[in-house]
């Protein structure tokens, strides 16, 4: 059993939460209190599993640390493969994924009253979805996930959502399916041309292709991965889907579901089609830029605490766009940095808003004041956790942002240096919604009024909470402190991935040579024929 | 002394802030205070031996790596610390000055709930205050930079339950990001002209460039740089925090917003102060937006009552004159009146506070009078920081300040002018203070009967920073009265870096220096006096000249209105687009328009379509009968 596991980790982290989260499905109803505790157990075993099998890969010279490979059946007569893989790009998203999961479970652990077991069941049902989507290779594969995590998710916030979860779950769903639709006509598009799912097929047919069809097939692509950052304008789904989501699902949306976006970006649009991903890069940095200080403004006129953290994400992840569209090492490392750090960062808020709203029913700022004298654990996380999401040096936050700024700047790009100006800007924005919240929150006199938030606050934090905020804020100055630790992974990766989508044609796709030796030695022969012809 | 020790002068701090906020509250307040003076003291005494055995080493400098810390592309940061006599100076005024204030703040929170709180912040403000200090790049620098404003942060808004000392530190927090702002577009623009942070680096490639070559690029980077240190030192226009600042308690005031923490502005621009060099345009806008700070902060101090407020504008007004030392390109003299300045005025801000103990928390000048007796250590120790603070000849604050004004002539008489009136606004203001508290008659009575002098753990360190302001003379003499201003050869590896000059050359004759400086004392002297004649009897005097100017009066009492304008011009208008963007964007365009009017189209569509499936056979066969026709049409055409 071991050995099976060590030979197909990576199969075994997508299908054991499948397995699990079906179990807990058909549990009766009788036991559906104990799903939970399974639940946790299982998500923690799948961390722990991921975490000692994972980290002592060493990558091989493709930067590949482990892959699976198996024929599965053919679609229009093209082959769709069972193709997994661990690489830099993806290792620390992947565990960061089995890492939030058993969090988020813990913190939402009283959360849910109502059908709990049905809850847990589906959010490890989730989890399946999620890592599916960042280990798969073959682009139906990664399809096939991408989509499926929409499932968990729309039950998540339709059934144990707030107030507008009908409308918030439709729009999410509706709004996430009809970017990946187009997606889908691109994909199929490059399929049938490539005779194949597997992004080095594309990649090298793509070469070929007239540059107007390259920029609408990226465009395509881009679509669906903005609207999963969300990128301005698309991002509207997001506020909505953050606040009438129960906590745990706000954590793992803000933590993961985000990410895949921006890891779109990086693992297929970029690598797929190079050229046309340089020709928008100034469309989308622009876009980026707008999103870093349109959503810190918007988030400033917020009423809702959670609110106001979910247009913080419209904020942070617009640095992540930004880094990917300087095409710089410097950046692209930055965007992978900001990722995980908003991951954990934004998902310890969620959670650290949920605390309180489970004390108090309400999530209104000024139904708050003074809550520092009735809750100062609370407050201790509350305010290491924002000083960690206003990026201050130490903390996680600093690090992307300062990495995808600085890259920026020497993109050498004509718009770079300004973009990366006026970008920095939301460094200061991102105090000014943080910190005027946390001072109306948490400072000043007790709000006195009867009915007010503060009143109900009886209770500090108890162990479990104390428990799952702990291993965040380690990670928040860890994080800091050793960033290396986390993105010395994916350096190699990213560096390859900008030199492939820089270089001139025949050079490109490199990115894509896999331990699969046969597509290697075509592309290899693709790659001399070229050359020869141009010769 | 190896490695681990000199990561020990920053780190003990951290360690004792770490165990008080974790365990201070539960062992109580002796354990609280052992272990915050203990770390404190660590560092001092490690801080003095690396001090003498850097000024033992080649080129009196160590520099110290460990591992690295930020590395991505060609970006790469380590930790690292440098000891040169720039950074061992200040790091010896950060732990003395800090252990004094430690000490100090035993006596004078030890009734106040959140002790372990609070010295738990006071030595994490110690560590970052180091980091600053001791950082060999500028990202480990900036670390500091930003450490010691949330260390700013959280001991302003230390009586967190009251109104207005949680907005107070609000105010500074984000006031030092507009700053930090700069800080940052500087960093990126050094960064991409050198390819790297660390300021040793930088430092050597600007002393290679020709002063065309990287004009551009310079001029901006140091104006950005500029920025960032006018945010935490408090210049025009990112000034306006400090003055709320005094929210905090009093040991606070003194350590971070008078001696330490505003002045790493200036010490920062003397890091760099080879970079600055090239770039004239910078070295213009630092002097005169020095000038202009030091009279504009002067004159508000003027008529301040709230005794704290008077020393907060005079810590403006007095970092003002250091930035002008700078950008007269004294970068010495700059710096020396940072460091007798930090003795000082640490000492003006610790009497205050005694005062403030013995009347109760009275921090209204108005009514207080006639402590002179009552509190004897109080007012001898203050007096003697009165006379260093305005300049009275043969004192500390004379030698600092004297040379800044030389320096300021030479560059230009007008900036002299300006620095000699705002000389003159201080030495009336402070005997103002020192007439209104110890003086007279009291005006509190109450107040006034229970007041006494304070205790041993608060008058010692006045004691001990009182001989410091009159020793620190010693240090910098002008040569121009026989000295030999011995911190200008003493900061030189530091400042100029082995390649420039950074200390201006003196151009001038030993003769203009004694006219300048006779002129001088003869205005601070008269103004001194005038400031004591007018108060010495009470108010009456000058209320009686209020009202007959009552213009002005109302004009510098209330700050030149300018916390009301940027209310007014910036952060209302900010937050009124904030909820524009929310309402009419986000809500009415985006989703209104780009999500749901689709959607309802769909669902009309949808409706209007069912309208069609009425269910009756005679419905159907006419569609069918019309939609034949209409293809027999096509078809036939």
């Amino acid at each position: 059993m071991n050995h099976w596991i060590g030979n197909n980790i990576l199969t075994f982290l997508i299908f054991a939460p499948l397995f699990w989260g079906l179990l807990l499905l058909a549990l009766p109803n009788k036991l559906s209190l104990f799903t939970k505790y399974l639940a946790l157990i299982g998500s923690l075993g799948i961390f722990v599993i991921a975490a000692m099998r994972l980290l002592p890969l060493e990558p091989n010279n493709e930067g590949v640390m482990f892959s699976e490979l198996a024929p599965m059946f053919t679609l229009l007569n093209i082959p769709v493969e069972y193709h997994l893989s661990l690489d830099g790009l993806n290792l620390w998203l992947v565990l960061l994924t089995a890492f939030l999961v058993p969090i988020s479970i813990a913190g939402a652990w009283n959360s849910v009253k109502d059908r709990s077991g049905s809850f847990f069941a589906l959010f490890i049902l989730l989890e399946c979805a999620m890592l599916g989507a960042l280990l798969a290779r073959d682009l139906f594969l990664f399809y096939i996930f991408w989509e499926a995590m929409l499932i968990p998710m729309y039950f998540l916030i339709g059934v144990w959502g707030g107030p507008e979860r009908k409308y918030a779950a439709n729009k999410f769903m509706i709004f996430t399916l009809a970017g990946s639709l187009l997606w889908l006509v691109a994909l199929l598009y490059l399929a049938v041309n490539a005779q194949s799912f597997s992004p080095g097929d594309m990649a090298q047919k793509v070469i070929n292709m007239p540059f107007s069809a390259q920029c609408w097939l990226y465009l395509a692509f881009a679509l669906a991965f903005a609207i999963k950052v969300p990128l301005f304008p698309l991002h509207t789904w997001l506020p909505d889907a953050h606040t009438e989501a129960p906590t745990a699902g706000s954590a793992i949306l803000a933590g993961v579901l985000l990410k895949m976006g921006g890891y779109g970006f990086l693992r297929f649009a970029i690598p797929i089609l190079p050229a046309a991903a340089l020709h928008y890069a100034k469309h989308f940095a622009i876009l980026a830029l707008i999103a870093i200080i349109y959503g810190a403004l918007v988030a400033m006129a917020q009423k809702d605490i959670k609110k106001l953290v979910a247009y913080s994400s419209v904020s942070h992840m617009g640095f992540v766009m930004l880094g990917i569209a300087s095409f710089t090492v410097i950046g692209a490392q930055g965007a992978m940095m900001q990722m995980l750090s908003h991951g954990v960062s934004t998902g310890a808020l969620f959670l650290l808003v949920g605390m309180l709203y489970d004390r108090a029913h309400t999530r209104m700022i000024t139904d708050f004041g003074g809550v520092a004298s009735r809750m100062p654990i609370f407050t201790f996380f509350f305010i290491v956790v924002t000083l960690s999401s206003i990026g201050l040096p130490l903390t996680n936050g600093f690090i992307g942002e300062f990495l995808v700024l600085n890259g920026t700047f020497v993109s050498g790009f004509s718009w770079g240096r300004v973009v990366a100006v006026i970008a920095s800007s939301g460094i200061l924005l991102g105090a000014v919604y943080m910190l005027w919240m946390v001072k109306r929150v948490f400072w000043g006199p007790e709000n006195a009024s009867p009915g007010s938030g503060t009143a109900h606050l009886t209770a500090d934090l108890n162990v479990r909470e104390i428990a799952v905020m702990t291993p965040l804020v380690v990670l928040i100055f860890w994080m800091g402190l050793h960033h290396i630790t986390f993105t010395g992974a994916s350096e190699p990766c990213v560096t390859r991935l900008l030199e492939d989508a820089e270089a001139p044609p025949p050079a490109r796709a490199l990115f894509f040579n896999t331990p699969d030796q046969t597509q290697k030695d075509t592309q290899q022969d693709t790659q001399q024929d070229t050359q020869q012809g141009a010769q | 002394m190896s490695d681990i020790y000199y990561w020990m002068i920053p780190l003990l701090p951290l360690l004792g802030a770490a165990i008080n906020g974790l365990l201070g509250k539960r062992f109580g307040k002796t354990f609280t205070s052992a272990v915050a003076l203990g770390s404190v003291l660590g560092s001092l005494v490690l801080a003095i031996i690396a001090f003498v055995l850097m000024k033992a080493a080649p080129g009196q400098r160590l520099e110290i790596c460990a591992d690295t810390w930020i590395n991505a592309g060609s970006l790469s940061v380590p930790f690292g610390l440098v000891f040169d006599p720039l950074s061992g100076l200040m790091s010896l005024v950060v732990t003395g000055i800090g252990f004094l204030i430690h000490i100090y703040s035993v006596g004078y929170m030890g009734k106040e709930e959140g002790y372990a709180r609070y010295f738990s912040y006071l030595n994490l403000f110690i560590f970052f205050m180091l980091t600053l200090v001791l950082g060999s790049s500028l990202p480990l620098v900036f670390v500091g930079w930003e450490g010691v404003g949330l260390c700013s942060y959280l001991l302003i808004g230390y009586y967190y339950k009251t109104d207005y000392a949680p907005g107070a530190g609000l105010k500074a927090f984000l006031t030092n990001r507009v700053g930090d702002l700069g800080m940052v577009i500087g960093m990126m623009t050094l960064f991409a002209a050198f390819g790297t942070l660390t300021i040793g680096d930088i430092l050597v490639h600007a002393g290679g460039l020709s002063p065309e070559a990287g004009f551009g690029v310079l001029t901006f980077a140091t104006l950005m740089v500029f920025i960032g240190a006018a945010g935490k030192s408090a210049q025009i226009p990112l000034y306006i925090w400090l003055p709320d600042a005094m929210a905090g308690p009093t040991p606070v005031s003194a350590l971070i917003h008078a001696a330490t923490m505003v002045t790493s502005g200036i010490v920062l621009l003397c890091r760099l102060a080879p970079l600055f060099q090239l770039a004239p345009i910078t070295m213009n806008a630092v002097a005169w937006v020095g000038a202009a700070t030091a009279i504009f902060a002067a004159t508000i101090g003027l008529l301040q009552r709230d005794i704290k407020k008077v020393l907060a504008y005079s810590t403006v007004s007095q970092l003002g004159y250091m930035f002008l030392g700078l950008g007269a390109a004294g970068f010495a003299a700059g710096f020396f009146h940072v460091f007798t300045h930090a003795w000082f005025k640490a000492l003006l801000f610790l009497g205050a506070g005694s005062v403030i103990t013995a009347m109760h928390h009275e921090q209204d000048l108005f009514k207080m009078g006639g402590l002179k007796e009552k509190m004897p250590i109080t007012f001898w120790t203050m007096l003697i920081a009165t006379l260093c603070i305005i300049g009275f000849p043969g004192t500390s604050g004379f030698a600092s300040k004297d040379e800044i004004l030389y320096l300021a002539f030479l560059k230009s008489p007008v900036l002299w002018v300006i620095g000699v009136l705002g000389a003159c606004c201080t030495a009336f203001y402070m005997l103002r203070l020192l007439t209104l508290a110890f003086w007279g008659k009291p005006r509190d009575i109450h107040a006034f009967r229970h007041a006494r002098e304070s205790h041993a753990t608060m008058t010692a360190p006045l004691v001990v920073l009182a001989v410091g302001s009159i020793l620190a003379v010693g240090l910098g003499w002008p040569e121009a009265f026989g000295g030999s201003f011995a911190i200008g050869k003493f900061l030189s590896p530091s400042i100029a870096h082995g390649q420039i000059d950074a200390h201006a050359a003196h151009h001038g004759s030993h003769g203009l220096a004694w006219g300048l400086a006779l002129i001088s004392t003869i205005i601070v002297l008269g103004a001194a006096w005038f400031g004591w004649k007018t108060y010495k009897d009470g108010l009456t005097i000058a209320e009686a000249r209020a009202s007959r100017m009552s213009g002005l009066h109302k004009i510098l009492f209330n700050k030149y209105y300018v916390d009301e304008a940027i209310e007014r011009l910036i952060l209302a208008p900010v937050r009124c687009f904030g909820q524009f963007l929310f309402k009419r964007v986000d809500v009415t365009v985006i989703d209104g328009v780009g999500i749901n009017l689709p959607a309802a189209l769909t669902r009309m569509a949808g409706d209007f379509v069912t309208l069609l499936q009425t269910g009756r056979v005679r419905n159907y066969i006419l569609t069918m009968g019309l939609g034949t026709a209409a293809l027999i049409w096509l078809f036939l055409k």
